[in-house]
């Protein structure tokens, strides 16, 4: 009686039982942004996997089990925090199974600590705003200052997980830095003629881009985070666009363009569809790159005559 | 108390100040354009300003007082941390430095240590075209649920669903500890648990896809509440280069409405094997099978086998304005009793659009018969129409039509408003 009531339990147990699979230094990072990061700084030191694609909504995606086996293996996660992904990192983090990555241990690292976050709301907070995040907007890798404080804590936290090729991480970082430093100088000086441009953008992605890059956002195509279009904010929105003659709009490539698109047939303003992470589009590969592309387009449909140089 | 003089002090600068603002203020009067000069034979418009000018003495007293609270409760504090800086808020919690490594972590430091709150309210409007013995009223606060969830320590989370109804009064719909990353990729939980029993089993009432439960996990597992009991839970990722594949297995004591244990020895067992695959980047495919086991309330056993499938679709450039899903779910009942042995099988297929940005288009199709008395099976179909105006909340309308397996019909309109405040919950997958 006692055997059969056990077969069941330790049938199962059996099935249980299969040895864990296991890598060398294996990164996970929840964008592509972070991932192309690590793989400046660990080279092939490093195996590096983004969890949500660059031409996706990273508010959205979604907690896939294919994600969790992806965390299991995982010596380090890394991520952009400040709520971005807070949708659906949570429940894949509890069913990873991997203490190495949970939250205050070593194979944790949340890329927003130590950089400049823009939109920190003052006072209370509450949903009658949208979607807000508390804790400033997370789009901030789009400075590249900012993605230099990124590839840093990166440095040191591989260091951290690899003593032994600290001086590899080291090396990479410094050679990175340096490339972004040129870049930056290309970018600065095409950009220069074009600082002040007033720009209404669709969702709040782009602050820190703007701040970097001289823009002025005036306004936005959402009526509040998170919220879609509607009718009445459009209007008020197009009326705006023409008293200040605003000649572009920016759209994410996730984002639908039928109002961005009935905008500007009501202004004459331009739709530019800007990838904001790495992957957006394919020739988009590296950090640099993200920059490299986006600029082209805004300095084509702003009319300039040159391109940032590479 | 080396503090007090100081404070008492400045107490005395209040008034002060008042003994400054008054000349100030008659200097003032004196250069106001000639207008008020001009009307000075007038004795009222000096009397308002004396008023005034006392209004204004007393606001300022007021005012000072309460800097100078705030400046004693700032002293007070600066003492208490020695250095005078404010203490970063959830260090203590996460280790690195900075202030916001953990979702949900609150920055106020009285609250680092609360747990991540959160209330949901099901509100279920209902009508009929049945001669009204349906039990169910026309409006109705369905269900609230609030949960309570928090790291316990570096080793373990606890979850606490505890849902408030009209029928069960207040339930712990759900509390257990977890203890998600042990050694060999094993997770363990602990306390009342929904059992990993196919799909819609372990599914909280806000995240259906329906205002309701499908006939056959009404009939079949574990009634209007499902296989909701106290017991532990293990699981296991089984590593594999093709697909995620996790077992678990639970044990239960016996106290639903499928499964009654009147011996402490008569445990509940329910064992479930899921595998996932991603066919592209936009599909996936989900396929299950479970099994529940143990002793009913006629003092013999019942055995459950159940098999689902989901089909997802997802387009990842437009993840947030399309998508469509697929599932079904079947299941085999097995009731032994005292003179006979009852079997039992009963299924749903579903399918939901996404029509646009906040819309939602959803079909149900199921039959079922019952557990305890095998005969035609039910039969129900539903359409479903449901609008999300945030994430945080929305609006469904439910037809649904059922055929009782005695030939009765009735059609039935649901109408439910589900409204969520407080930590932002993953959404469901």
């Amino acid at each position: 009686m006692l055997l059969r009531r056990l077969t069941f339990p330790a049938l199962l147990g059996l099935l249980l039982c299969a040895p864990p699979a296991r890598a060398a230094l294996n990164v996970v990072t929840t964008t592509e942004d972070l991932a192309t990061l690590v793989r400046e700084v660990g080279g092939d030191q490093v195996k590096v996997t983004a969890l949500a694609k660059g031409y996706q909504d990273p508010h959205h995606a979604e907690a896939k089990p294919s994600f969790i086996l992806k965390l299991y293996r995982a010596d380090l996660l890394v991520l952009v925090g400040r709520g971005l992904e807070i949708g659906w990192l949570p429940p894949l983090l509890q069913q990873s199974r991997n203490a190495r990555i949970q939250p205050g241990r070593d194979g944790y690292l949340d890329a927003s600590l130590g950089v400049r976050i823009l939109e920190l709301p003052v006072g209370q907070v509450s949903r009658a705003m949208g979607d807000v995040h508390p804790q400033g907007n997370p789009h901030y890798w789009l400075d590249p200052a900012n993605g230099r404080r990124m590839a840093k804590s990166i440095e040191q936290r591989l260091t951290r997980l690899s003593p032994g090729q600290a001086k590899h991480f080291a090396a990479r970082y410094a050679d990175f830095d340096r490339r972004l430093a040129a870049a930056e100088a290309r970018w600065d000086a095409a950009m220069a003629p074009y600082r002040g441009t007033r720009v209404v953008t669709y969702h709040r992605s782009w602050p820190n881009f703007c701040e970097r890059f001289g823009l002025d956002v005036v306004g936005f195509v959402e009526p509040r985070p998170g919220i879609p279009p509607s009718p009445r904010h459009t209007l008020t929105l197009i009326q705006e666009i023409k008293r200040q003659q605003i000649p572009l709009i920016l759209v994410e490539p996730y984002f639908d363009l039928k109002t961005p698109k009935a905008v500007a047939r009501e202004t004459g303003a331009k739709v530019l569809v800007m990838p904001p992470s790495v992957g957006g589009e394919k020739e988009i590969k590296t950090y640099i790159q993200l920059f490299d592309h986006n600029l082209d387009l805004l300095l084509a449909a702003l009319g300039a005559p040159e391109r940032v140089g590479r | 108390m080396l503090r007090f003089p100081a404070v008492a002090g400045r107490s005395h600068s209040g008034p002060d100040v008042c003994r400054h603002v008054v000349p100030l203020l008659a200097l003032m009067t004196l250069f106001l354009p000639p207008t008020v000069h001009g009307e000075q034979d007038d004795p009222s418009p000096i009397e308002a300003l004396r008023a005034e000018l006392a209004a204004l003495k007393a606001e300022y007293a007021q005012r000072l007082a309460a800097l100078e609270a705030r400046l004693q409760a700032l002293e007070a504090t600066n003492t208490a941390t020695g250095d005078g800086t404010v203490p970063p808020p959830t260090t203590s919690v996460t280790g690195p430095a900075g202030t916001l490594p953990v979702y949900g972590a609150s920055t106020l430091s009285s609250k680092v240590f609360n747990p991540d709150v959160a209330v949901v309210g099901d509100f279920l409007g209902f009508a009929s075209d049945s001669s009204g013995d349906s039990g169910e009223p026309a409006f109705e606060m369905h269900e609230v649920e609030l949960s309570l969830q928090a790291v316990v320590d570096p080793f373990a989370r606890a979850d606490f669903f505890l849902a408030f109804s009209p029928e069960e009064g207040v339930e712990i719909e759900e509390g257990f500890i977890s203890f998600p990353a042990l050694p060999g990729g094993f997770a363990f939980k602990a306390g009342k648990m929904r059992a990993a029993f196919g799909k819609v089993n372990v599914t909280h009432n806000h995240y259906l896809p329906w205002a309701d439960r499908p006939l056959v996990t009404r009939s079949l597992v574990g009634g209007g509440e499902g296989i909701s009991d106290g017991g532990v839970s293990l699981s296991r990722l089984i590593p594999n280069p093709l697909f995620f594949l996790e077992a678990t297995a639970e044990a239960y004591r016996g106290e639903t409405a499928d499964f009654v244990s009147t011996r402490i020895e008569d445990l509940t067992y329910v064992g479930r094997l899921r595998a996932y695959g991603d066919l592209s980047d936009s599909t996936n495919l989900d396929l299950g099978g479970s099994i529940a086991y143990g002793h009913n309330d006629a003092g013999f056993k019942t055995r459950l086998i159940g098999a689902d499938a989901t089909f997802r679709y997802r387009p990842l450039r437009r993840a947030i304005y399309r998508r469509f899903l697929a599932r079904t779910e079947l299941v085999w009942s097995q009731r032994e009793e005292a003179e006979a042995v009852r079997d039992a099988f009963g299924w749903y297929a579903m399918a939901e659009y996404q029509l646009a940005r906040r819309w939602f288009a959803g079909l149900r199709y199921g039959r079922s018969q019952h557990s305890r008395s095998p005969g035609p099976a039910d039969e129900e179909a539903s359409v479903l129409l449901t609008f999300r105006p945030s994430e945080f909340s929305q609006i469904r309308g439910q037809w649904r039509r059922t055929e009782l397996g005695d030939g009765q019909q009735v059609n039935e309109g649901l109408l439910q408003f589900l409204f969520s405040i407080g930590a932002h919950g993953a959404h469901p997958f």
